[in-house]
């Protein structure tokens, strides 16, 4: 009876919410000494959900639950990635955590929560679960980032980035609200339907700039950015790692099942408004980034210049453009949780490796780990062979495909000027002199990841066929 | 009956009181979360008054949804002004400002 329900569809998110509960259940009976198993348990747990998602897999588009939620190849793909991404997050925050007597169980269970809110989200199939995945997965990530008591800069960036997320969430729902009541439904496939016999789009228009706003908000595009720096600035850098990764997929997701699925009849007018916002993030962002002397916070800014370019794929409107923004999206958060998990690696008892300066001379200290950081700036600027390289070719073509080439001339333009801070950060390793003599001190775990995701960048820019064909599978 | 383009306009009315609120309010943070409940309820209005035009329950059902994420998205916006009261003593807007850039 139950196959009626489609449980089997949602096997992975019944499983997780399963395990959330017995995490949060043994981290309550665990002392200091033994909270290791929390961390072992939930890099247990995202084993488990690939095993799941993997053994329950679909090769079309399945609805479940009256269509309240959608398994299909894409969603399939987006999950795993998730999966990897949250573990490689879990892996390198572990030491700094440690160290910083912040290793508790909240860490890993809100980290697990907000997964949670991002697998709804990638399966939603109604203006319902939409909006349920976003608060699950903003309201962990707004506790997640003042959970560091006793700082009260994280406290402060918290406050900014609960606020500007509330309004957000409102403004999304309220575009909703005037949606749902010109096409009489909820569900996202009956909405593409609904609206294509709609005569006057004057109050489309008007519901769909207030869902615009709220989507790009939750990606951090300008001019809804004022929450990126400072949220990534003042939260610990293992809470910035968190959320300069997995929500950006998140985020893809929300525009591809909400524009691209539901809204898809008014391709013409949130083309338009995508094309403002996108311009506007790669101009800011890259040049705003220059005046940085924080390295969290130039990443920052680093981050919405390449929503920009994510927003190029999605703004193209075709399966092509969707899929190279997808591509993109995974090649952004490889190399971010990289040039996070290289802060991580630096930070010691009381620095924070969180300036340019901090980095300075570090081709003196670990040759390798040098290495590894000039491949992550690199590929982020966008150089040949890296990853980053091809995830803005694939973008740019999709803008040339629907004729939009003064746009394309723009975004080469505008990656041109974001080289600069980029390369600033290399020149500092490689021709500064150390300010001090302490070695690197993270574990080898740490060293070994980070390692792996450097050369991810490297290898999967010289075969980029493989996370394309990935990409392929997922958007046919 | 009430016609429906009267519920509507109230709705828009309390939602852009409350955005308005959320920019113009400088001194007060527990300000802020009321102006954000009331951007929460000017959507519920909304739902309620379309489900009704409609007669369809979706929209209904969503405003229970909604105000169970609110009384959630409260609990987490008091958490967070507790931690930062505690440690600027002080729960003024201007004081935000330790980051610039």
């Amino acid at each position: 009876m139950f196959d009626n329900f489609g449980m089997q569809a949602a096997a992975a998110e019944i499983f997780l919410i399963a395990t959330i509960c017995v995490v949060l259940l043994v981290d309550v009976f665990l002392s200091d000494s033994k909270r290791w198993i929390t961390y072992a348990l939930s890099l247990l747990t995202l084993a488990g959900c690939a095993w799941m998602t993997l053994s329950y897999g679909v090769n079309e588009r399945v609805s479940a639950f009256s269509g309240m939620y959608v398994a299909d190849p894409m969603g399939d793909v987006l999950k795993l990635f998730s999966y990897a991404t949250v573990a490689v997050s879990f892996i390198y925050a572990r030491d700094y955590l440690q160290r910083r007597a912040l290793f508790k169980g909240e860490y890993f269970v809100l980290g697990l929560v907000a997964l949670l809110g991002i697998m709804v989200m990638i399966s939603a199939g109604n203006l319902l679960t939409v909006y349920l995945g976003v608060e699950l997965l903003s309201l962990s990530l707004y506790a997640m980032v003042a959970f560091d008591r006793e700082s009260t800069v994280a406290a402060e960036s918290a406050m900014k980035y609960f606020v500007l997320g509330a309004i957000a969430s409102g403004m999304l729902l309220y575009g909703f609200s005037i949606m749902y009541g010109i096409a009489g439904t909820l569900q996202l496939d009956e909405l593409a339907v609904e609206l294509r016999s709609v005569e006057s789009p004057i109050g489309l228009v008007f519901a769909l700039v207030f869902i615009i706003a709220g989507v790009a908000f939750k990606f951090g595009a300008v001019p809804f950015h004022m929450w990126v720096p400072d949220v990534y600035h003042g939260a610990p850098t293992p809470v910035t790692l968190f959320i300069g990764a997995a929500p950006k997929i998140s985020s893809f997701v929300l525009a591809v099942r909400v524009l691209a699925e539901g809204l898809d009849s008014l391709v013409a007018n949130w083309q338009d408004m995508l094309i403002v916002i996108s311009v506007l993030s790669m101009a800011i962002g890259n040049i705003v980034a220059i005046a940085q002397t924080n390295l969290k916070r130039m990443l920052a800014y680093s981050t919405v210049s390449h929503v920009g370019f994510i927003l190029l794929g999605i703004l193209a409107g075709t399966n092509d453009g969707y899929r190279a923004a997808m591509y993109y999206t995974f090649a952004y958060v490889i190399m971010s949780v990289g040039s996070f998990g290289m802060i991580l690696l630096l930070a010691r008892e009381g620095f924070e490796a969180d300036r340019i300066d901090d980095f300075r001379g570090l081709n003196r200290k670990s040759p390798w780990f040098a290495a590894v950081m000039l491949m992550l700036m690199f590929s982020t600027a966008g150089v040949p062979p890296f990853i980053g390289f091809w995830a803005k070719v694939e973008v740019i073509a999709a803008v040339l495909d629907v004729g939009l080439a003064w746009l394309a001339a723009l975004a080469v333009l505008f990656s041109v000027i974001g080289a600069f801070y980029y390369l600033r950060v290399v020149k500092v390793m490689y021709f500064d002199e150390p300010t001090d003599t302490v070695d690197i001190q993270a574990g080898g775990t740490l060293r070994a990841v980070l390692s792996l995701n450097g050369l991810a960048v490297l290898v999967l820019g010289i075969v980029p066929s493989v996370l394309i064909d990935l990409c392929v599978r997922a958007l046919p | 009956m009430i016609q429906l383009e009267f519920v509507l306009l109230l709705a828009g009315l309390l939602f852009a009181l409350s955005v308005a609120g959320i920019f113009l309010n400088r001194k007060n943070m527990i300000l802020l979360l009321m102006c954000i409940e009331l951007m929460l309820l000017a959507v519920n209005f909304n739902f309620i008054a379309f489900a009704r035009q409609l007669g369809d329950l979706n929209g209904q059902v969503y405003v229970f949804f909604i105000m169970t994420v609110a009384a959630a998205e409260a609990a987490i916006g008091l958490a967070i002004l507790v931690v930062l009261f505690r440690g600027k003593k002080s729960i003024n807007v201007e004081q935000l400002n330790e980051m610039k850039g």
